[in-house]
C-alpha cells in the first residue's frame, strides 16, 4: 500500500545538511493501522509528511497504491493528495467557517461536487463523528476532543483510502483521547481506511495499532507487530518507552535482594492471560512462586499480561516449571538466574 | 453663541467635509485594490512562506520601505508630475487622490503581510494536504483566516489617511484640512480651527469604532 524505498530527507538550516530520516525503507499493508512511535526530533513528524510530500524527500523514491508518489508533478501531486485525508495535534481547523463549512472544505477545493452532494455528504460525516447538533458552531465554541472529530469528518471528507495522524491525541486529555482512538478504530474498521500515525505516547500504539515501528535518530530501530516489539522491549528506546508507560511496576534490583529464588518476567498473550497457567504450573511442579510485579491490558484486541514472578524450588522444579510455562504459550524472560 | 462662531460659512465647511470624505473613499478603495496583492505577495515571497524568495522580498521590502521612509508631505510635491499625467490635475479631490494612495499602499501593504502572518501554518498544512492550489489557499484560507487582521489594517489606514487629506490641504487638495490651514491658521479664525478639528476628530472616532465592531463580528470567538 505505502512503499518507501531507501526514502530519506535532510533539512538545510544556514548552509549545513542536518539529517532528519536516514535511508529508510518501509512497508505498509492495506487496511492496517501502522504506528510510528519515538520521542520529538526522531524524525516521524518528517516521516509521515513525506507521505503526502508536505515534505519533499531529498532522495528514494515513494510508491502508494501503485502510484510513484515522489515522480508526480504539481497537478497529479494535489489529486493524489485528496486520496489521503490528514489530521493534526492542534486540529488545524479554519476558525473563520462553521464546522459544516470546514468538513465541506476539500470536497469544494477539489471542485466537481454539487452544492447538495457537498450538503448530504457532511450530514452523514457529522453523523459518523457524533456532531450532527453542532454543524453551525465555529470551531472556537468546541472542546478539543470535538474539534478532532471535526478533523477526522474533514479528512474522510473526499473519501481517501489513508489517513495520517500527526499527533492527533497529544493535546487531549486522557478520556478524549481514548474516544478518538475509538473512533479511528472503528473508521479503520468499518472503512478499511489504512492508518500511519505518529505518537509519543505507548498507550496510543497499544490501544490501536496493528504494527508499530519505534524511531530514533531518524532511524526505525524496530518494527513489527505490537505485541511481538513490546513484550518483550529489545531496543533502548523501546525499552525506554515502556518503562516510561510502566512506572507503576518499575521496581528495583534492591527490592529483588530481599525475594529467593529465580526471578523470571512472564508475557501472556491472547487466551493463555485469563487462563490459570501459573497455578497449574505451580502445582504439577511443586514450585512455589511470588508475584513481584504485573499488570494486565490489551493490546488493540487482544489481552496481554507481564507478570514479575520469583520462582523458588529444586533446580529440577525451576527447569520444569519454565518448560511447562513456554509449553503453554507463555514468553519467559529470565531476569535474575 | 452666534458671536462665537462669527468667521464660520457652514456651507463652505460642508462641501470641505464632503470633499474629505471624497478623498479618503477614493483614496481607500484604491490602497486597498493595490495594497492587498502587494501585502498578499509580500507574505508569499517571506522567509519559509509558499513563493519564499529572498532577492525578490528583499527587493520588494525595499520599495516599500523606501516609500514609507519618505514624508507625506514631501510625497504629495514629488509626485505632482505624476499625478498631473494620471489625473490631468494636482489640485483638488482628484488631484489628492494618487499621492495619498501612493502614501498609503506601502503601509497597508505592510499590515496585511503582518495580518497574514499571524495565520498558524498549520491551516495552510491542512489545506495543502487537501490537495489545494497556491490560489485556494490564499482565498479559502489565507484571507478568511486573516479576516479579522486585515479589518484591523483598513482601519487604522483609513485614519492615517484622513490625517493625510489634511496635509493634502498644503497643495491644494481641498477638504477640511484645507479649510483649517488657510483660515484657522493663516487667517487666525479659530472657530474655524475648533469646528475642523472637531469634524476631523468625530469622523476618527466612527472610523475605529466602525472597524472594531467589524473585527468583532468576524472574530468567531
Amino acid at each position: 500500500m505505502i512503499e518507501f524505498q531507501q526514502v530519506h530527507k535532510a533539512y538545510t538550516v544556514q548552509g549545513r545538511q542536518i539529517p532528519a530520516l536516514q535511508p529508510t525503507d518501509l512497508h505498509v499493508r492495506r487496511g492496517e493501522v501502522f504506528g510510528l512511535i519515538g520521542h520529538s526530533g526522531a524524525g516521524k513528524s518528517t516521516l509521515l509528511r513525506l507521505i503526502n510530500r508536505l515534505e519533499e524527500p531529498s532522495g528514494g523514491r515513494i510508491i502508494i497504491n501503485g502510484i510513484e508518489v515522489t515522480a508526480l508533478d504539481a497537478n497529479g501531486l494535489r489529486s493524489f493528495r485528496r486520496s489521503v485525508g490528514m489530521i493534526f495535534q492542534h486540529f488545524n481547523l479554519l476558525a473563520s467557517k462553521t464546522v459544516a463549512e470546514n468538513i465541506a472544505m476539500p470536497m469544494k477545493l477539489a471542485g466537481g461536487h454539487g452544492s447538495a452532494d457537498i450538503a448530504q455528504r457532511v450530514r452523514e460525516l457529522l453523523v459518523r463523528v457524533g456532531l450532527s447538533e453542532h454543524a453551525q458552531k465555529y470551531p472556537a465554541q468546541l472542546s478539543g476532543g470535538q474539534k478532532q472529530r471535526v478533523g477526522i469528518a474533514r479528512a474522510l471528507a473526499t473519501g481517501p483510502d489513508i489517513l495520517l495522524c500527526d499527533e492527533a491525541t497529544s493535546a487531549l486529555d486522557p478520556q478524549t483521547t481514548a474516544q478518538v482512538l475509538q473512533l479511528l478504530a472503528e473508521i479503520n474498521r468499518e472503512l478499511g481506511l489504512t492508518i500511519v500515525l505518529i505518537t509519543h505516547e505507548m498507550d496510543v500504539i497499544r490501544r490501536v495499532c496493528d504494527r508499530v515501528g519505534v524511531m530514533d535518530g531518524g532511524v526505525i530501530v524496530e518494527l513489527g507487530d505490537v505485541a511481538d516489539v513490546f513484550l518483550p522491549p529489545q531496543h533502548p528506546t523501546t525499552i525506554s518507552f515502556v518503562q516510561e508507560s510502566e512506572d507503576d511496576d518499575f521496581v528495583t534490583d534492591e527490592d529483588w535482594q530481599q525475594v529467593q529464588g529465580s526471578i523470571v518476567r512472564l508475557t501472556f498473550l491472547g487466551e493463555s492471560t485469563y487462563a490459570p497457567v501459573l497455578g497449574r504450573v505451580a502445582r504439577e511442579t511443586g514450585i512455589d512462586y511470588s508475584i513481584l510485579a504485573g499488570r494486565i491490558g490489551r493490546i488493540k484486541d487482544q489481552p496481554c499480561g507481564q507478570l514479575t514472578v520469583a520462582l523458588s524450588g529444586s533446580e529440577s522444579q525451576a527447569l520444569a516449571a519454565r518448560e511447562q510455562l513456554q509449553a503453554a504459550g507463555v514468553t519467559l524472560e529470565v531476569i535474575r538466574a | 453663541m452666534s458671536a462665537m462662531f462669527v468667521n464660520i460659512d457652514w456651507y463652505e465647511i460642508w462641501l470641505a467635509t464632503l470633499d474629505t470624505l471624497l478623498m479618503l473613499g477614493g483614496s481607500l478603495l484604491f490602497t486597498v485594490l493595490l495594497g492587498l496583492p502587494l501585502g498578499v505577495l509580500l507574505f508569499l515571497l517571506g522567509p519559509r512562506q509558499l513563493f519564499a524568495h529572498r532577492g525578490a522580498y528583499a527587493a520588494l521590502s525595499l520599495v516599500v520601505n523606501v516609500l514609507r521612509s519618505l514624508p507625506f508631505i514631501i510625497l504629495l510635491i514629488v509626485m505632482i508630475p505624476f499625478t498631473v499625467l494620471v489625473t490631468g490635475t494636482s489640485l483638488g479631490v482628484a488631484g489628492a487622490i494618487p499621492p495619498l494612495v501612493v502614501g498609503a499602499t506601502p503601509f497597508f501593504a505592510r499590515l496585511v503581510e503582518t495580518a497574514l502572518r499571524e495565520v498558524d501554518r498549520g491551516i495552510i498544512e491542512a489545506v495543502q494536504s487537501m490537495g489545494a492550489t497556491t490560489g485556494q489557499i490564499i482565498w479559502n484560507a489565507l484571507l478568511p483566516e486573516a479576516r479579522p487582521g486585515i479589518i484591523a489594517a483598513v482601519t487604522v489606514t483609513a485614519i492615517t489617511l484622513v490625517s493625510y487629506t489634511a496635509m493634502a490641504g498644503v497643495v491644494g487638495a481641498g477638504g477640511l484640512g484645507d479649510l483649517a490651514i488657510r483660515f484657522g491658521y493663516q487667517r487666525f479664525q479659530t472657530d474655524v480651527m475648533v469646528v475642523t478639528v472637531v469634524l476631523l476628530l468625530v469622523l476618527v472616532q466612527i472610523l475605529q469604532m466602525l472597524g472594531d465592531r467589524l473585527v468583532v463580528h468576524f472574530s468567531r470567538k
